[in-house]
């Protein structure tokens, strides 16, 4: 594994984000953290600072020069956005604070306004909370049934689970992450989507992991509604998006009620904006997404294919050299898998490990991960994990073998 | 390495505990649960026994067992004040005497996102007295 044969200048790449350069407890700072948030380059950073500076006002409000520059400024994150997810047209996409909010959205307007009690919503074993708790939230309001498809030991989705759920066509929605947050599995969206529509269900993805490792396009897959948040595509936290096709968006009720949702308000009746402002409702995160937009351009620059290559070579060198480690047991071993590795170790605790390498610089994350059901399933009360960005390097993995090797010589 | 937090006392007394398992019978049982990481530790009373269960990290299993050796015959009034002293050591680093081994978290103080693991077993023994009775009972009975 040397350097020269990666796909990517990772070394040029590191330049961009200035906090990769800091020293952690002395040693060299390495994030292997990404999946939780990512580390944000300098065009990010400037792009938020040039709007504050040069170009700040609230957005569809003043018919003044400021304010119709950082209107378009923000409206045009609207169109990078549909570009990245190659969506039918700008309207399809509704700014919200995260995927988590994307998520509740749809729970809260779609699922209240079109399922109806008794009907069901499905979701998998390997769910993040995000995609699980509103939909509880929605059952216990709304009477609608909450089902769960079971995950194999591999960590895949089981199919012969899946048709079971869905057997007595109570299934409305298919819920579902299309890169697990904790296994690294990705699911096949394509083939879930023709399966639930088939099954006259709508298909919700959750792209928070995905959407960073990968180019996604929702109309090859068919999708209905697909989330992201932008804090994990080296974007800003506070901006999120939801995608969802046209004709559900205009049949959706508002999510919250205000300025900016409506056409015309009085004390008898409001009416409601067309998406996506109907789903908008206040002033917006007008830096934040301006800061999105501008993640947007720096992956789209490097190219979905160069990070996808680059990452599937460091998941590789990082499966090889974990494996090595005595002692070490990855969770999940799915065949399409990318760069999210939770492993436990005999004898040592996830946070033991956690804290162990951060004396030496280097961040994991340690814990249930938001998805304790999961944890369950896997029979672990919580694991480490290591993820990957497209800054990381392969010295970082053997950083983290070596950190690995001393802790468990600690606990030997 | 600067591995402080993981020097003999700890890891010794974590990998062999003497006052670990759930007794047969027991007068009372406090609980106390880290939401954040799933940790979890029971403390069980009764008469002069003094035991727990600890499900997680390395920190709080030997947290539990050093604070089961140090609270053993102790009354509820002397308990306290160990508590308040054992807290001020983590928060400060600076060791106390009276504390004994459990000293030997005293350098809690450098990783303070570890703190809760070091105090999980004392809030589940507070339990475990309030559940007992009346102020005043001594822990040892």
């Amino acid at each position: 594994m040397s350097i020269t044969t990666l796909p990517l200048d990772v070394h040029a790449i590191r330049q961009d984000f200035p906090i990769l350069s800091q020293k952690v407890h002395g040693k060299p700072f390495v994030f292997l953290d990404s999946g939780a948030s990512a580390q944000k380059p300098k065009q990010v950073i400037e792009a938020m600072r040039f709007v504050m500076e040069e170009q700040y006002a609230n957005v569809h409000r003043g018919l003044h020069y400021m304010s119709e520059k950082a209107s378009d400024a923000y409206e045009n994150v609207r169109d990078k956005v549909a570009e990245l997810l190659n969506a039918g047209s700008r309207e399809e996409i509704v700014f919200t604070r995260n995927a988590t909010e994307s998520i509740n959205l749809v729970a809260y307007t779609w699922g209240r306004s079109t399922l109806k009690p008794g009907d069901a919503v499905a979701v998998s074993e390997m769910e993040h909370h995000a995609n699980l708790v509103p939909w509880q939230m929605l059952r216990d309001a709304h009477g609608t049934e909450l089902r769960i498809i079971k995950i194999t030991d591999s960590g895949e989705l089981d199919w012969n689970s899946l048709e079971e759920v869905f057997a007595d066509g109570k299934v409305k929605l298919l819920a579902l992450t299309h890169m697990s947050n904790v296994l690294g599995t990705y699911t096949p969206v394509e083939r879930l989507a023709k399966f639930a529509h088939a099954h006259g269900a709508r298909i919700l993805l959750d792209g928070s992991q995905a959407i960073v490792h990968r180019a996604v396009d929702v109309r090859a897959i068919d999708a209905d509604f697909y989330v992201f948040s932008g804090h994990k595509l080296y974007g800003p936290t506070g901006i999120g998006v939801l995608y969802a096709k046209a004709d559900i968006l205009e049949a959706m009720p508002p999510f919250m009620g205000g300025g900016d949702m409506i056409v015309s308000v009085s004390y008898q009746k409001s009416t409601w904006a067309r998406p996506p402002h109907r789903f908008e409702a206040g002033t917006p995160a007008i830096i934040e997404t301006i800061g999105l937009g501008a993640a947007i351009d720096y992956v789209r620059a490097i190219g979905f294919d160069a990070i996808a290559a680059h990452e599937q070579h460091l998941t590789e060198h990082a499966l090889a050299t974990l494996n090595q480690v005595e002692g070490l047991r990855i969770l999940g071993s799915a065949q399409d898998r990318g760069g999210v590795f939770s492993f436990v170790m005999k004898d040592a605790h996830a946070h033991d490990i956690a804290t162990l390498l951060d004396r030496q610089g280097i961040a994991v994350r340690a814990g249930h991960h938001c998805a304790e059901p999961l944890m369950g399933r896997l029979g672990v009360s919580s694991t480490a994990r290591a993820s990957l960005g497209l800054y990381t390097l392969p010295e970082e993995i053997d950083a983290l073998a070596t950190g690995l090797e001393r802790v468990r010589k600690i606990f030997a | 390495m600067s591995d402080v937090l993981y020097q003999s006392v700890v890891l010794e007394r974590s990998r062999n505990p003497r006052h670990a398992g759930r007794p047969v019978v027991f007068m009372a049982e406090g609980q106390s649960e880290n939401r954040m990481c799933g940790d979890k530790v029971s403390v069980f009373l009764d008469g002069a026994l003094l035991r727990h269960e600890a499900l997680g990290c390395t920190i709080l299993a030997a947290s539990a067992e050093l604070m089961c050796e140090a609270a053993t015959g102790k009354t509820v009034d002397e308990i306290a004040t160990l508590s308040d002293k054992f807290e001020h050591l983590l928060k400060t680093g600076q060791e106390i005497p009276e504390l004994g081994e459990l000293n030997a978290l005293a350098s809690i103080a450098q990783y303070p996102s570890r703190l809760r693991c070091a105090t999980l077993p004392w809030s589940a023994l507070r339990d475990a007295l309030a559940r007992a009775g009346s102020a005043g009972d001594s822990a040892s009975g």
